[in-house]
């Protein structure tokens, strides 16, 4: 550390003299310090309200486990329908001998809404042609897991959907 | 919203006019790419291009659901869950965007912020970046031009200024025809219940991922299909974003053949599958 470059200078001090070689190199270190440590607690202090203004509030769902979805002889046979259970969708099917099936509507690929295709007798998915049979497995096309089961159960001609538990 | 006086016009022209902008974008990329005028000294040039490209599809993306309706919704559902398929980062990054984690009201109010604010500072940002850099660097000359031959010139005024004016004009009118002719309609309103319709697809911008989206089986190896798919095209994406700084060729000042190959590989397959999602 004999020779130094010349930014390194011993910096005059106010009063004309020179400040220690020391000295100068302290205060510069430190003057860095605050201007660096103020800016990034300025960044801070802006961008933690910008990220929690924008961090969607945590809503209290409400758990639903049954929904009544109506009279047996509403629901045509070989036909499904979309019961809204609590926030999420589910599709009743009520298959050709009569039997009630209730699974997830939640496509297991991308998050679409499947349908019961009658023609075919298989739950599609009309986004990207995915297919599930009528116990929920996907059988063909992108999604990657079977479709979650629900519980249905008929209660003198009332039809609910239960969540299985 | 159907009643407001000549709002068919209004948002045909805006729908069109978007749509036009990102064709245009695209086209310009290629020929930018296919001619190696991304090569030094305008790497920046490119990359905030790119960027620009990319925020484009974002808003082409945002204001997609903006109307409503039954498509956008089941769009929005897709493309956000695409989101949410990137590892670890991915499920608050979907929580995010759609304000919740399902597509709701307020997934509706934050894209709309982002197509509205947030999307055009950042836009309005590189354009500056771009545009002050092109003016700086000058337009790129081809390769292989040797620097001694002669230039042709004009002046700016008028003669420049007239030629650009005639385009605009053709541009413009083009544009009144379209949305004069074909209007963009609002389709049926969403319904969060609804099974997803027949037929849904997204903007032709995005169909040849989607069509490939298709194709791709549910599992491969240990992965999700669908986590591989998405993945290849975001790692394709990065390689093509970084072409300045691989391709050292063009920036020695020689024409490389792999950028051509590879570029006309990659028009070859966006055009097939987009065509393919068009039609299927
Ligand atoms: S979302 Fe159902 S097949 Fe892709």
């Amino acid at each position: 550390m004999s020779s130094r470059p010349d930014e390194f200078a011993p910096l005059p001090s106010a009063s004309g003299q020179n400040v220690p070689l020391e000295a100068g190199q302290e205060r510069r270190d430190f003057l860095k310090l605050a201007l660096g440590g103020g800016f990034i607690a300025w960044i801070a202090a802006v961008a933690y309200p910008v990220f929690s203004y924008l961090k969607p509030p945590k809503q209290a769902e409400v758990e639903v486990t049954s929904v009544k979805v109506g009279k047996i002889a509403e629901i045509g046979k070989d036909s499904g329908m979309i019961v809204r259970f609590g926030s999420k969708p589910v599709i009743l099917i009520r298959t050709a001998d009569g039997e009630f099936r209730a699974f997830s509507a939640t496509c297991t690929h991308l998050d679409c809404t499947v349908q019961y295709k009658k023609d075919l007798g298989v739950i599609w998915c009309a986004c990207h042609n995915g297919k599930y049979d009528l116990t929920g497995r996907n059988i063909s096309g992108p999604p990657p897991r079977p479709l979650e089961e629900y519980r249905v159960i008929v209660q003198g001609d009332e039809v609910s959907v239960l969540k299985k538990t | 919203m159907s009643k407001v006086q000549f709002g068919w016009l209004v948002r045909s022209i805006h729908s069109w006019a978007a749509n036009l902008f990102i064709l245009a974008a695209v086209i310009h990329m290629f020929s930018v790419y296919f001619e190696r005028s991304y090569r030094n000294p305008r790497e920046i040039t490119w990359l905030t291009g790119m960027l620009m490209l990319f925020l484009g599809l974002g808003f082409g993306f945002s204001g997609y659901l903006l109307p409503w309706n039954e498509l956008a919704f089941f769009a929005t559902k897709v493309g956000t869950d695409i989101a949410g398929v990137i590892p670890v980062v991915g499920k608050p990054l979907m929580i995010f965007l759609r304000g919740g984690e399902d597509v709701t009201g307020a997934t509706l109010s934050r894209f709309f912020g982002f197509h509205v604010a947030l999307f055009p500072g950042i836009f309005t940002f590189l354009l500056v970046i771009h545009l002050v850099l092109v003016q700086r660097q000058g337009m790129s000359e081809p390769l292989g031009l040797d620097a001694a031959h002669e230039r042709k010139t004009m002046p700016f005024f008028p003669n420049f200024m007239l030629r650009d004016v005639l385009l605009w004009l053709i541009v413009l009118n083009v544009l009144a025809v379209l949305a004069v002719f074909f209007p963009w309609e609002l389709g049926r309103k969403a319904d969060p219940f609804a099974s997803a319709p027949a037929g849904i697809r997204p903007e032709w911008y995005f169909l040849f991922m989607f069509q490939s989206l298709k194709y791709v089986p549910p599992r491969i190896l240990f992965l999700d299909g669908e986590v591989l798919g998405i993945g290849l095209f975001g790692v394709a994406g990065l390689i093509w974003l970084l072409v300045p700084f691989w391709d050292r060729k063009s920036s020695r000042g020689l024409r490389g053949k792999e950028i051509s190959y590879i570029g006309i590989g990659v028009v070859v397959y966006i055009l097939v599958f987009t065509i393919l999602g068009w039609f299927l």
